[in-house]
């Protein structure tokens, strides 16, 4: 039940309990506490809300940056990469496979906001050996979402 | 000056109960229509990019007749994986221009004049017209909500005669989301078998069983050798549009239909079958999460219905509800009008699908649950104003 259940509030976090509990045909209360105990958990972190900041007049910018680092003796990647992700700019870091080894996504106002954080104090980390920093100029898709599709239903209003 | 050449029987044909109704709705802006046939989903982007790489390949010509080979190799291969059915793709598979095409030619196939055929109702509209199109006797077998709408040996047997040439089934049912299970089927094969009738059996809507895996009733004893299997790719795979079915039926008969389809159609859009064939191969997935999508909903449809006082029979198929409105004391044409202009929320009355859809409503889940709330809030508002009157 359980990954039936996130699968269905994956894409809507909103659907009240009464209707998961109909829609995945169990009872009210055994979600409920399922859903607290996957809270508990951390298997959900959080209910977040995707916004595309594009069709507002707040200005932000997003990087994506690729870190080389050298592994710290005794605590592998994890020490170097918790000294990033403390930074409130940093939105997002994954280890990773491949040329380099981490992917750092930073969301600031300006370019200059971001290009100065990475270089005052993303880059001159101990364990930093290089950074490369990519923009991004347009989201298409994110999360799953579409961001410029405009759904409409366009079905024939009655059909047999 | 036309007007009095006409064919007297494509002339004498009713026009259909739902045309009066999306006349009606296509003028209300903000009307919540339930009353569509089709899937709320897109194509998969998979298949719609196969046919339009086949478009860009330049593969635009007709194909054979029977549909490419290596898509009815696809559609055994589908038959046999999902649903269990063994099918021989060179003798016993026609691809057709929607699972209507394949009713069309089955009943042509096999109607002598006089010939009656017996169809269970209600039903899809269109069976009664093409049965007359084609010269034979519609005869209709009114299925009952006491049944849940399943087809028993007794309602058979009550309408059988020495004319009776065939019997035309759809399990899972549009409009009444009916699904017959393997005892149901083995009950009225008896009687089929023992008046010695043909089966034309509209599959449309197999994928979308719930609570349990499809049955058809040629997978029965003795059953393969006279049914023919109405299926396609329009309900399952969201291609409604593109117009893509198939028979499934043995090499006599098919071979008949063929024909009929060689000089009628010549053959289906081409681009469809490339569409079509990476559907059949590839996309088990997509019709796997549509289908958990519109099993989440139907629950919530029936208790919302449950909910404002209505009886609902538990819809155990395809994507309807088939509510009962007889409690308010309106007939199904005047419920349906009046919800429509006093809260805008479309539904198509039970008679669109036969006389003894009278006092039922049909209502399509193919939304997402926000618009489905919406709606049943809508209707629940104006069924307490009629109980209250």
């Amino acid at each position: 039940m359980r990954i039936e259940l996130l699968n269905t509030i994956k894409n809507n976090s909103k659907i009240d309990v009464k209707d998961l509990a109909l829609m995945l045909d169990a009872n009210e209360a055994d979600i409920a506490k399922e859903i607290s105990e996957m809270e508990k958990e951390k298997v959900i972190c959080g209910y977040h809300t995707l916004i595309n900041w594009d069709k507002t007049r707040t200005e932000k910018v997003t990087a994506v940056i690729e870190v080389k680092v050298t592994p710290q003796r005794g605590e592998g990647f994890d020490k170097i990469a918790e000294r990033i992700y403390r930074f409130k700019e940093v939105a997002s870091v994954y280890l990773m496979s491949g040329g380099f080894d981490l992917t750092v996504i930073i969301e600031g106002s300006t370019m200059k906001e971001v290009a100065l954080f990475v270089g005052q104090k993303l880059a001159p980390q101990e364990a930093v050996l290089s950074t490369g920093t990519h923009f991004v100029l347009k989201k298409y898709k994110e999360y799953g979402v579409i961001l410029e599709d405009e759904k409409h239903d366009e079905r024939m209003v009655v059909t047999p | 000056m036309m007007k009095d050449k006409l064919s007297k029987t494509a002339s004498s044909l009713p026009p259909s109960g739902i045309r009066k109704f999306f006349d009606i709705v296509t003028e209300m802006k903000d009307a919540i229509s339930l009353g569509v046939g089709e899937p709320d989903f897109d194509t998969p982007w998979s298949i719609r990019e196969e046919g339009i790489y086949s478009l860009e390949k330049g593969k635009t010509f007709y194909t054979s007749n029977s549909g490419l080979l290596e898509l009815r190799e696809a559609i055994c291969a589908y038959q046999k994986r999902r649903l269990g059915l063994e099918y021989d793709y060179k003798e016993e598979c026609l691809v057709t221009v929607g699972g209507s095409e394949g009713i069309d030619l089955a009943l042509r196939a096999i109607i002598n004049p006089g010939d009656d055929i017996l169809i269970a109702e209600p039903c899809f509209v269109s069976y009664q017209p093409i049965v007359t199109l084609a010269g034979g006797n519609p005869i209709s077998i009114p299925l009952q909500a006491k049944n849940e709408f399943r087809l028993t040996p007794e309602e058979i047997e009550e309408k059988v005669t020495p004319n009776t040439k065939a019997i035309m089934i759809s399990f899972p049912t549009n409009p009444t989301g009916a699904v017959m299970r393997k005892e149901h089927l083995e009950a009225i094969a008896e009687v089929i078998l023992k008046h010695d009738l043909i089966v034309i059996s509209d599959e449309i809507y197999a994928e979308l069983t719930y609570g349990g895996d499809h049955v058809s009733i040629a997978s029965l004893p003795n059953m393969r050798e006279r049914t023919i299997i109405i299926n396609g790719f329009s309900k399952a795979y969201a291609m409604t549009g593109w117009r893509m079915g198939y028979v499934l039926a043995p090499k006599d008969v098919l071979d008949v239909m063929t024909i009929i389809h060689q000089y009628a159609i010549m053959c289906t859009p081409t681009t469809s079958q490339y569409a079509a064939l990476e559907a059949a191969n590839n996309c088990d997935d997509d019709v796997d999460m549509m289908k958990r999508a519109y099993n989440q909903r139907r629950r919530l449809m029936v208790e919302g219905f449950r909910n404002m006082g209505l009886e609902c029979f538990e819809p155990e198929g395809a994507f309807y509800a088939f509510p009962s409105i007889k409690k308010t004391g309106l007939t199904s044409e005047e419920f349906a009008t009046q919800l429509l202009y006093d809260q805008e929320v479309a539904v198509v009355p039970g008679t669109a699908f036969g006389e003894c859809g009278e006092g039922f409503i049909r209502c399509s889940y193919a939304y997402s649950v926000d618009e489905l709330k919406l709606a049943l809030e809508r209707i629940g508002i104006f069924v307490e104003k009629i109980l209250n009157k």
